[in-house]
C-alpha cells in the first residue's frame, strides 16, 4: 500500500538526511503541501460566503428553488441535476483512484482505461456547470417581480407558453395585422424589464404596437424575498390572487418592475451577494476542473507513451489522483453551502 | 532512474494483484457510502423546506455528512489514512486548527455585524 515503510529505521538515520521522515517522495509531499494551501484558498473563500450570508438581513436564495431545472426537462426539479453532477464528480474520483491502483500493479492497460474514464467525467462536470451557468444568468421566465406594496417575490409555477403577437399600430418594421412568431421570449422579456408592456399591449423596438397572445400560467405561486408594506419574507401568494398581483406589475407600463436571471448588478433569486459569490466561487472550482482534466491528458499521454513504465513507477498518475480527488472534495463543500444549506 | 543517493519511496507503492483486489473492494464500499450519502442529502433538501421546525437539525446534519465524505475522500481515495501517521498530522492538524479558528471568526464577527444592520435599519 502506499506510503508505507518496508524497514524500520533508527531516529538519527531518519533525520539525518537521505531517508525521508515521512516515507514518502519529494514530489508526492510537495503535491500535498499544495494542496493545502489551495485548501486554504477556497477555506478563506467559503468562510467569506459564510460571513456575508450570516450578517444579511435580506432573504439569502435558497437551493431548491433556484437550481431546479433539468436540461430537456424543464423545472420542478428541485437539486436533481446538481445532483448528477456531484454524482459524476464522485464516479470520476473513483475512477482516478482506481488508475492509481493498476498503476500500482504496473497494469498500463488498465491506468489508460481509468484515466479515460476519468478524463470523461470531468469533461461532463465542466459541460454541466456550463449548462448550470447559462441557467443561472438567463434565469427563469417569470423572473422576480415587484409588486404594488413595494416587496420582492420570486415566482413559482408553469409559464404559459406566448403564443404570438399580433400587431395593431405599425412601427418601422411591422404593418398592422401582421402577426409575429418569431424571438418572442426575448423580446417580451425585454419590453417587461424597459415598462413597455401595458394592459396586455406590448410596445416592441421598432414602435409598433402588438397584443400579446398568451396562454394560461398554472399553479403561480409568488414567495416573497424583500418585504414591502403589505407582505412579510417568506409569505406566498398563490393561485388566482398571485396572478392577478404578478400580471399588475408586468402591465403597469413601469420599467424595472422585473428581474429576468442573474449578473453581477442585479439577481432574481435573492440578495445580490449570492450572485457574486456563485460566480466566484462555482468559477473558481470549475477552472480547477478544467485545469485537472488538462492535466490528466497530459500524464494520459505520458502513460501512452509508455514514460512512467519505464521509469519502475506510476507516482505520477498518483499525484495528479491527488489533484484530482482535492477539486472533487472542494466540490462537496461547495455543494453543502451553496445548494444544500 | 535509480539513484543510491536517495531511497526511491515510489518504489515501495507497488503491490501484488491479490492485493490489488481487496483494495478495489475497498474502494467499491466507499463508492457506495459516498453515493449513499448524496442521495439522502438530496432527498432531504428537495423535501424539506428551509421554514420547516425540522430544518435546524437537517442543516446540522447537512454540514456532518459533508464531514464524513470528506473524511473518506481523504483518508481513502488520497490514502492519507495509509501514509505515516507524522504525515497525516503534519497536513490534516494545521489546516483544521485554522480553519476552526476562521470559522469562530466568522460566527462572531458576522453576528455582531449583523446586530449592527438590525439597530441601525433604515
Amino acid at each position: 500500500m502506499s506510503g508505507h515503510a518496508t524497514k524500520e529505521i533508527d531516529s538519527a538515520t531518519l533525520w539525518g538526511g537521505k531517508v525521508s521522515p515521512f516515507s514518502t517522495s519529494y514530489g508526492k509531499l510537495m503535491m500535498w503541501f499544495f494542496l493545502v494551501s489551495d485548501a486554504l484558498t477556497f477555506g478563506g473563500l467559503l468562510i467569506a460566503y459564510g460571513f456575508t450570508r450570516f450578517n444579511t438581513l435580506d432573504a439569502w436564495p435558497i437551493g431548491e428553488e433556484t437550481f431546479n431545472s433539468m436540461p430537456f426537462l424543464g423545472h420542478g426539479y428541485p437539486l436533481l441535476y446538481v445532483a448528477l453532477m456531484t454524482f459524476i464528480l464522485i464516479v470520476s474520483s473513483v475512477t482516478m483512484v482506481l488508475a492509481v491502483e493498476a498503476g500500482h500493479r504496473m497494469d498500463k492497460r488498465g491506468v489508460v482505461k481509468w484515466m479515460i474514464a476519468t478524463i470523461i467525467g470531468g469533461f461532463f462536470f465542466v459541460g454541466s456547470q456550463a449548462w448550470e451557468w447559462s441557467h443561472f444568468i438567463h434565469g427563469s421566465e417569470f423572473g422576480k417581480v415587484e409588486l404594488a406594496d413595494g416587496s420582492q417575490a420570486i415566482v413559482h409555477g408553469e409559464f404559459g407558453e406566448l403564443q404570438n403577437f399580433t400587431v395593431t399600430k405599425a412601427g418601422n418594421h411591422h404593418k398592422k395585422g401582421e402577426i409575429i412568431t418569431e424571438d418572442l421570449m426575448h423580446q417580451y422579456q425585454h419590453a417587461v424589464v424597459a415598462g413597455h408592456v401595458e394592459n396586455g399591449m406590448i410596445t416592441l423596438h421598432d414602435g409598433s404596437e402588438a397584443k400579446v397572445n398568451k396562454a394560461e400560467d398554472k399553479d403561480m405561486t409568488l414567495i416573497i424575498k424583500v418585504k414591502g408594506t403589505k407582505y412579510k419574507l417568506n409569505d406566498r401568494i398563490e393561485g388566482a390572487d398571485a396572478s392577478k398581483q404578478y400580471y399588475a406589475s408586468i402591465n403597469s407600463g413601469e420599467p424595472h418592475k422585473v428581474i429576468y436571471g442573474a449578473n453581477l448588478k442585479e439577481n432574481e433569486y435573492g440578495t445580490q451577494q449570492y450572485a457574486q459569490f456563485f460566480f466566484f466561487i462555482t468559477g473558481f472550482h470549475g477552472f480547477h476542473v478544467f485545469s485537472g482534466v488538462c492535466i490528466n491528458i497530459i500524464i494520459l499521454i505520458g502513460v501512452l507513451r509508455g514514460l512512467y513504465h519505464k521509469r519502475g513507477h506510476y507516482e505520477m498518475v498518483e499525484k495528479t489522483g491527488l489533484y484530482w480527488h482535492f477539486v472533487d472534495l472542494v466540490w462537496v463543500f461547495v455543494f453543502t453551502f451553496f445548494y444544500l444549506v | 532512474m535509480e539513484r543510491d543517493d536517495i531511497y526511491e519511496y515510489s518504489l515501495d507503492t507497488h503491490h501484488s494483484e491479490e492485493e490489488g483486489k481487496v483494495l478495489r473492494k475497498k474502494i467499491w464500499k466507499v463508492t457506495a457510502i459516498l453515493t449513499a450519502i448524496t442521495v439522502v442529502e438530496v432527498m432531504l433538501g428537495a423535501f424539506i423546506k428551509q421554514h420547516d421546525s425540522i430544518w435546524p437539525l437537517v442543516k446540522y446534519s447537512f454540514i456532518a455528512m459533508t464531514l464524513v465524505k470528506a473524511g473518506y475522500i481523504v483518508l481513502s481515495f488520497m490514502h492519507l489514512g495509509d501514509e505515516k501517521k507524522a504525515l497525516k498530522y503534519v497536513i490534516l492538524v494545521p489546516y483544521i486548527i485554522f480553519i476552526v479558528y476562521l470559522i469562530f471568526i466568522l460566527l462572531t464577527e458576522s453576528n455582531y455585524v449583523r446586530s449592527v444592520w438590525e439597530s441601525h435599519a433604515i
